[in-house]
């Protein structure tokens, strides 16, 4: 059914009580063309856009737990595409451009909602990265403004722009067209789209072997029954490294926890993303009216999907050293998901030593505004056995080929990304 | 919260520890002879386990020794700790 005017005055006629489900739940078949391991918003993009811009349905995407309940239901929400490198930046301005018409394509509200984000500078290194990082952005055709110290603080006038200020801010880059999206929304809307076009969604399905002949998966041994595949995509986030593991592979990944944590709901206060390099913080509003903020990693290796102190204590500091009035805001909830840390904080998403078997990975923290565009171009490289355009150097063997893709400079120490 | 035993100071806070990362990565140990692959594996390719992990953690807030410990990566639970260097033994 299509979401339209029309259908909800029809079921408003019946109360709301008979909306059809968005997607069916069926039982897995013996075979697919494709099978993607992981449902969360990259696997059932992946799914959606191999139906939809390759016509390959006969495609399942098996979810261990309920779809979109991983990294999908667990980030700050946050659409950006303002990158230095020119892979990175070509990437994550696709990504931006489907955020853009993604609630009309999918028939389905995700809630962009390019309310701006601005990345604080502190010092005169600040400064000058964010002019570089700008002009690159705008070489690649990517909107990025400079803010003055005054222009910042008209911007955001809750934040401490006084020069007495613990961190004081002395300017800021500005991409107006990031800000938030509803995040379990992609998920729900990913799903439905695909579903619309035969993909098979299965929940409570967890793989639990790969069973490998030669240089081919042949199947999945799965707790639902045993699935060959002529194709399987690999979109499991923090899990990529045992997984991949069950296919003999290992990865230059590690696993990390990442934390975020919301306040109690506040009329609206803040209508822009603020985020800082120096202190590592973001905050963000969401349309509930819970301030959302996250900061460091905890560090360490670790698939505990849960929340420690020191990071959350960090964040919080950081709050209140850019936002003193927030002091009084009590914290509602904190919680914890594992990142996929690449040793050059770029994602892979391309093929492996094996013939049928392909992965997408590598997300650090930055997975969930690349969603759309993740989902594009695994699907792309799935269904031509090649990697897009936007993909290609996004391989796995660039690591060893000397081709790393490290935005930030910080070397093979996965926790520093 | 965190607490790990340091071998020479005892349990403290994780916050004065900091993190080395995966305590089995085998340099080449002819250098000369180890190809690109051999390389590239000891830089970038690493065990990821959801479960026991040996890793290297330095003191930094306290004796500023490097220690070597065995932890499980799912439940952050400690389960052994010795001295850099030397392998962990119950």
């Amino acid at each position: 059914m299509k979401y339209s005017i029309y259908s909800l005055v029809r079921n408003a006629f019946s109360y709301h009580e008979n909306w059809p489900r968005a997607w069916r739940s069926p039982e897995p078949k013996s075979e697919y063309d494709v099978v993607i391991i992981g449902g969360g918003g990259h696997g059932l993009a992946t799914a959606y856009y191999l139906a939809k811009n390759h016509g390959i349905t006969n495609v399942a995407v098996l979810e261990k737990g309920y779809i979109g309940g991983g990294n999908t239901g667990r980030n700050t929400t946050i659409v950006r595409s303002n990158y230095y490198l020119d892979p990175n930046a070509h990437f994550y301005e696709h990504s931006l451009k489907l955020w853009e018409g993604l609630s009309a394509d999918l028939n389905y509200n995700v809630m962009y909602s390019p309310r701006g984000v601005l990345n604080l500078a502190h010092s005169y290194a600040d400064l000058d990265a964010y002019s570089r990082r700008g002009n690159a952005m705008r070489l690649n055709g990517i909107d990025a403004e400079f803010l003055t110290r005054e222009e910042v603080a008209r911007m955001v006038p809750l934040l401490d722009c006084s020069p007495r200020a613990r961190y004081p801010i002395i300017g800021g880059l500005l991409q107006r067209r990031g800000g938030t999206a509803r995040h379990d929304a992609v998920a729900w809307g990913y799903a439905r789209g695909a579903d619309a076009r035969g993909v098979d969604i299965i929940q409570q399905c967890e793989v639990t072997g790969l069973r490998r002949n030669g240089n081919r998966i042949e199947g999945i041994d799965t707790t639902r029954g045993y699935v060959r595949a002529k194709k399987i995509g690999l979109a499991v986030s923090g899990h990529s490294g045992h997984v991949a593991g069950m296919a003999g592979l290992r990865l230059p990944i590690e696993t990390h926890v990442l934390q975020a944590l919301v306040s109690e709901p506040v009329k609206p206060i803040l209508d822009t993303v603020v985020t800082s390099g120096a202190v590592h913080f973001y905050v963000s509003q969401s349309d509930k009216g819970e301030l959302v903020l996250g900061g460091d990693l905890d560090m360490y290796n670790s698939y505990g999907q849960r929340s420690n102190l020191p990071p959350v204590e960090h964040a919080v500091q950081s709050l209140l050293a850019l936002f003193p009035c927030f002091s009084r805001l009590r914290m509602l909830r904190t919680w914890g998901g594992v990142m996929d840390m690449s040793m050059d904080g770029s994602p892979i998403i391309g093929k492996t030593p094996l013939d049928n078997f392909y992965i997408d990975c590598g997300w650090c923290y930055g997975g969930f505004k690349a969603t759309p565009a993740s989902g594009w171009c695994f699907a792309h490289t799935i269904a031509h056995d090649q990697p897009h355009a936007l993909n290609a150097a996004y391989t796995l063997d660039r690591y060893g080929l000397g081709r790393t893709i490290d935005e930030r400079g910080g070397g093979p120490y996965p926790w520093v990304h | 919260m965190m607490l790990l035993p340091c071998p020479y100071c005892g349990p403290r806070d994780v916050t004065e520890f900091t993190y080395g990362g995966d305590g089995d990565m085998a340099r080449p140990s002819d250098p000369q002879a180890a190809s690109d692959a051999q390389w590239a594996s000891y830089v970038y390719i690493r065990d990821n386990p959801r479960g026991p992990h040996d890793e290297l953690w330095q003191h930094s807030a306290g004796c500023r020794r490097w220690i070597r410990v065995r932890r499980d990566t799912l439940t952050h639970e400690v389960l052994l700790t010795a001295p850099a260097g030397r392998p962990v033994q119950p």
